[in-house]
């Protein structure tokens, strides 16, 4: 097995949506390559184990199970939009992606992409200009981007009619982002979406979103429907990403005004030495050796 | 006219799209198939004892079963008669064998999608090998065909539901893991398809770009 980051041996991941679970049956899946088995008994508790028959730690919050590998470094992410009662709180469908985690968390703090891959939705494609936004790291050590704003024509499936859709991203952990949009139908107030992403392997991953919307003008399925609907737009564009691991370095990819988030987020992640589903600096002069085969030699 | 509809199923959407190609009106009735499983509810299984999607209702009738959907709809609603040309013996019955082939290919190549993404179990690796066995006799045909001068799986001068029923699960193959980089009339056909006045998408599909080849027929 690749060695994995300390940093998210200690910390949380989502393994599986408790909805999809069935009552006295094992579920397999994969968490940095290794084989997990959840199981759940007839009073709905959970418990999960490694392959060679270790139970990890495990809790069952916002709809999900989250384990965690090792001693826990800190608590699951709080979540104050879950506690508020005019809000659907809902997970959104978890889909297993063919590509680095860090490559999904990279693209869901991306605009730029919305008229090209979301048009008709998130954006136009003859409107595509992503105007200037702010880029922080919080005292919290999190990325949080601010003041970004995109034209929408379908900014939600309750939206009459186009808005200027104000965004908030966070990035809170390596695998972990949030982001805040206005809600069409209550400007000053913001519908709340998060994924959380569970490292199957370091090019394979399964995006569990997390979402906490108004329930003015909108039910429980439309909001699952536009979830998917836009994950699955994005999902064969993340496939098709070359390599399939997150470059570090930041002469590998380039660059534009736009990718402010993400070039704090690379920065962010070497900062805090993640590798796993990365390719960090110093394998870049083995390139053509590294994790993901067609890259230029 | 209701669908009762998932937007990420390929059967829903060789519905969805044959009634946007023949310009259709239709009441979108969202199930929550996934994680939900609302087709497998109380409510829906009497709609549908099977507990599958797509479904419709017109002026109370009923029927499931999205190749039979294609072939209610086109009889029904398409005056021009391309689509399921009832008068032709030949085209009904090559359609049918089509049909059957468009069955193989969701239980293959559909099948790997839904188990990549959703995790819908399956033999992976028998249900990859079958949908590459299955694409290899289709690009031979289409091949044959575009030598025939004729750009569609029937011998027909139109598209017709055989080309709706095959399309979603070729089209989206590469989720399951399955690539289309070896079949090149299938390619062609998969943009022919996509260049169809009126075609909309699904996630996973994106539309296609002008013909700047002019229908290149590869010969």
């Amino acid at each position: 097995m690749t060695q994995v980051d300390s940093t998210l041996i200690s910390d949380w991941h989502v393994v599986a949506d408790i909805e999809t679970l069935k009552d006295d049956t094992i579920t397999t899946t994969y968490l940095f390559g290794e084989r997990i088995q959840i199981e759940r008994n007839h009073l709905k508790s959970i418990s999960v184990t490694t392959d060679s028959g270790r139970e990890v730690i495990s809790r069952q919050k916002y709809g999900f199970v989250w384990v965690c590998l090792g001693e826990p470094g800190r608590p699951i992410i709080e979540i104050p939009e879950a506690e508020e009662n005019d809000r659907h709180v809902i997970t959104g469908g978890s889909m297993g992606v063919h590509v680095s985690g860090l490559r999904v968390v990279e693209n869901f703090l991306d605009m730029g992409h919305f008229p090209f891959v979301h048009d008709g939705y998130l954006g136009v494609e003859t409107n595509s200009e992503t105007f200037p936004y702010q880029v922080d790291i919080t005292a919290d050590d999190e990325i949080v981007a601010t003041d970004c704003k995109f034209f929408q024509p379908v900014a939600s499936p309750n939206a009459e009619g186009g808005i200027m859709a104000d965004y908030e991203y966070q990035v809170l952990r390596p695998y972990t982002a949030v982001l805040y949009k206005t809600n069409p139908l209550q400007p000053h107030r913001k519908d709340y979406i998060a994924i959380f992403v569970q490292p199957a392997g370091e090019e394979h991953c399964i995006v569990h979103p997390f979402l906490c919307y108004l329930k003015d003008g909108i039910d429980r399925c439309t909001v699952r429907w536009f979830m998917q609907l836009i994950f699955g737009q994005d999902k064969p564009i993340l496939e098709n990403q070359l390599p399939k691991c997150l470059p570090l370095d930041p002469r590998a990819e380039t660059c534009i005004a736009s990718d402010a988030t993400s070039v704090f987020y690379r920065r962010w992640l070497r900062e805090h030495n993640i590798t796993y589903g990365a390719i960090p600096i110093d394998s870049a002069s083995n390139f053509s050796e590294s994790k993901s085969g067609d890259i230029i030699r | 006219m209701k669908l009762y509809n998932y937007e990420l199923s390929a059967n829903c959407y060789k519905v969805r799209l044959l009634m946007s190609l023949i310009g259709i009106e239709w009441e979108n009735i969202t199930v929550d198939y996934y994680p939900g499983r609302e087709h497998k509810s109380e409510w829906f299984l009497k709609l549908n004892p099977l507990g599958q999607l797509p479904l419709i209702e017109d002026d109370g009738f009923i029927l499931r079963d999205s190749h039979a959907i294609l072939v209610f709809l086109a009889t029904k609603f398409d005056d021009t008669g391309k689509w399921y040309p009832t008068q032709n013996a030949e085209v009904l019955g090559e359609i049918a064998q089509w049909l059957g082939f468009a069955d193989s290919l969701n239980s293959t190549a559909g099948s790997a999608r839904l188990h990549d993404g959703l995790f819908i179990e399956c033999d992976i690796d028998s249900c990859r090998s079958g949908a590459h066995r299955l694409m290899r006799i289709l690009d031979e045909h289409l091949w044959f065909q575009e030598k025939q001068n004729n750009m569609w799986i029937c011998s027909h001068s139109n598209p017709t539901i055989a080309d709706i029923a095959c399309f979603p699960s070729i089209m989206l193959s590469e989720e399951g893991g399955i690539s289309r980089i070896d079949y090149p009339a299938i390619r062609r056909w998969c943009d022919r398809v996509r260049r169809i006045p009126n075609f909309i998408v699904i996630p996973g599909i994106f539309a296609a770009g002008p013909d700047i080849n002019c229908e290149n027929t590869g010969s």
